[in-house]
């Protein structure tokens, strides 16, 4: 079977700066796929490459086994793109816009799935509002509707829930989660770790225009064998010979990285050696952000704390709050 | 029972071109009815202070003399304004998006954008007759060359603002366009006066300007009197817009400014 999307050697240059450095990688029918990686990674690129809206300095890429250039109409009708930025025009009501894009993919009697498309994005009550007056949840969920009016059998999402609320967050989660199991093909670019590590099967990493890491979510978790051990202590004074495995110093508290389980054993008989009582003992799986950090660290080995430090701010994304736990993604 | 969708090959184009005509089509106090009161003051101003002292063409007052010169400049420019301001301001919001990753061909992109402007310039060139028709005294000797002209002059314009529209990425670029270039061109081509009352130097130069060959063969459907010969008038505005077609075909196809 011809895999959902084919991307092969692709290059992007613009002058001197290599936004995209032979990028390849294929994503198979019905997978969710991951693309992650930090501001200027080259995720929009590569994702504009395969809408049509940028042409690769080198390489190709095909869609459904359409080619992206030589045959764009049936690569283009394949694919359904939810951009990253807040677009919309403002002559138009919401039900006008999805009529106008399911016109533009050549459908005729398009609107009991328009409706649909509007019911399951609770659109429906706001059909007929101009898009100049919605909020910019509400747009975002008119850009998903946009993406979907064609029954494209790929879809690829660029950082839909950036600056979306909570609720709408889920509500999308799940509408996509469905789509995906109805045999549509997901890619998604995220900033936060926790809903690509919920939702993706596959991920790749890029960092400066290059793939760093591919693989699926499982392998990459299972990539790092160490744990994490977080401590409250009393008295609050951690023995000499245990500072070396500190990564933070927490309010009250110490996190601990570990190479595996067994090394807890040997933590707590230091701990008892030293006279110290433990208030709090948590031991704790490696998230994706730990495997994105290092990774990120690692594709160049020289980038310092600060580099982490920024890359842990991007995951919580500009409101600088955490988002909620993978459970209520689910 | 619901109707399950069909796939039409020329839907892509119907909804392009219905999508621009409404866009002009919902703000028409605007983009129609403003154009057609700037050509009355036009015609009130000329018409009224050279009354009586002007005579181009033998028989024909100036005023009736002004109106066709007046209806396709307001042709040409409304044409020339409807694609290149849409183009330009999808571009500046960043919605040309929604039809950039459809799988719209280059011809049916460009036709859509062309047709919409050719509707709206022949509908204020039409509203600009209405509106004046009835206290000047104008005769309509060949009503099918009017129309040919008024067409063809609106395609050219139509096409220009498609160029306009994908080379500007700003408001001043589109107006250095819009000031430079196509108001110099429309005031020069003829359209309060006849070329023949120029200097030789600048009824020469007038012949290098194709807005003079649309107005003159626009103004030849009325009177019957022209500068030049509207088989010739034609064939330049023909060649002109073919050759505008093509080169924006082809920058549609290369991608120019839309697919980087």
């Amino acid at each position: 079977m011809v895999p959902a999307i084919q991307v092969e050697k692709v290059s992007k240059h613009y002058g001197a700066l290599r936004a995209l450095d032979e990028v390849s990688l294929t994503v198979e029918r019905g997978e969710f796929f991951g693309l992650l990686g930090p501001n200027g990674a080259g995720k929009t690129t590569l994702i504009n490459i395969l809408a049509g809206l940028v042409l690769a300095t080198r390489g190709g890429a095909r869609v459904m086994g359409h080619d992206v250039v030589r045959q764009y109409r049936e690569a283009r009708r394949a694919l359904g793109v939810v951009p990253q930025e807040l677009v919309f025009d403002p002559f138009f009501t919401v039900r006008e816009a999805l009529a106008f894009q399911s016109g533009y993919f050549g459908l005729r009697h398009n609107q009991d799935w328009i409706d649909e498309v509007m019911h399951h994005l609770d659109l429906a009550a706001r059909a007929e509002t101009n898009m100049r007056a919605l909020s910019g949840g509400m747009k975002r969920r008119v850009l998903v509707a946009q993406a979907l009016v064609h029954k494209p059998p790929v879809i690829v999402l660029d950082e839909p829930t950036a600056g979306v609320d909570v609720e709408l967050r889920q509500a999308l989660w799940r509408f996509v989660r469905r789509l995906n199991q109805d045999g549509h093909t997901i890619v998604l670019t995220t900033h936060y770790l926790e809903e690509a590590e919920a939702l993706c099967g596959r991920i790749a990493m890029l960092k400066q225009g290059r793939v760093v890491a591919l693989d699926t979510t499982q392998n990459l978790l299972r990539r790092h064998s160490g744990c994490y051990l977080e401590l409250r202590l009393q008295p609050d004074r951690l023995p000499g010979t245990l500072a070396p495995l500190v990564t933070q110093r927490r309010e009250g508290g110490y996190r601990l990285a570990l190479r595996d389980y067994n090394e807890v054993e040997r933590v707590i008989a230091e701990l008892r050696a030293a006279g110290l009582g433990i208030q709090d003992l948590e031991v704790m799986q490696p998230d994706l952000e730990e495997i994105f950090v290092q990774i990120m660290r690692g594709a160049d080995g020289q980038e310092s704390g600060d580099d982490r430090r920024k890359t842990m701010d991007e995951r919580r994304g500009q409101d600088g709050a955490l988002h909620e736990p993978i459970e209520k993604i689910r | 029972m619901s109707i399950p969708s069909t796939y039409h090959p020329l839907q892509g184009f119907y909804t392009l071109f219905r999508k621009e005509w409404l866009r002009f089509w919902k703000v028409n106090v605007q983009t129609i009815l403003a154009p057609v009161l700037t050509a009355l003051l036009f015609l009130v101003v000329f018409a009224y202070s050279l009354r009586g002292r002007v005579e181009i063409f033998p028989g024909v007052d100036y005023a009736a003399f002004l109106v066709p010169g007046l209806a396709m400049m307001s042709v040409l420019q409304n044409a020339f304004a409807n694609s290149a301001s849409s183009l330009m301001q999808s571009k500046m919001t960043g919605n040309i998006i929604f039809v950039l990753l459809p799988p719209l061909s280059h011809p049916e992109f460009f036709s859509a954008y062309l047709l919409a402007a050719v509707a709206r310039g022949v509908i204020v060139g039409a509203g600009v007759f209405l509106a004046t028709v009835w206290f000047v005294d104008l005769r309509v000797e060949h009503p099918l060359w009017a129309v040919v002209f008024g067409f063809a002059g609106s395609g050219v314009m139509g096409t220009l603002g498609i160029i306009a529209g994908i080379h500007s990425d700003k408001v001043d670029e589109l107006a250095a366009f819009q000031n430079f270039i196509i108001l110099p061109l429309t005031f020069l081509s003829g359209v309060f006066y006849s070329i023949h009352s120029l200097p030789p130097f600048w009824q020469a130069l007038s012949h290098f300007n194709p807005i003079f060959y649309m107005v003159d063969g626009f103004r030849y459907g009325f009177f019957g009197q022209s500068d030049v010969s509207p088989w010739l008038s034609l064939a330049i505005v023909a060649t002109s817009f073919f050759a505008l077609s093509f080169f924006t075909l082809w920058l549609l196809r290369a991608g120019y400014k839309l697919r980087h």
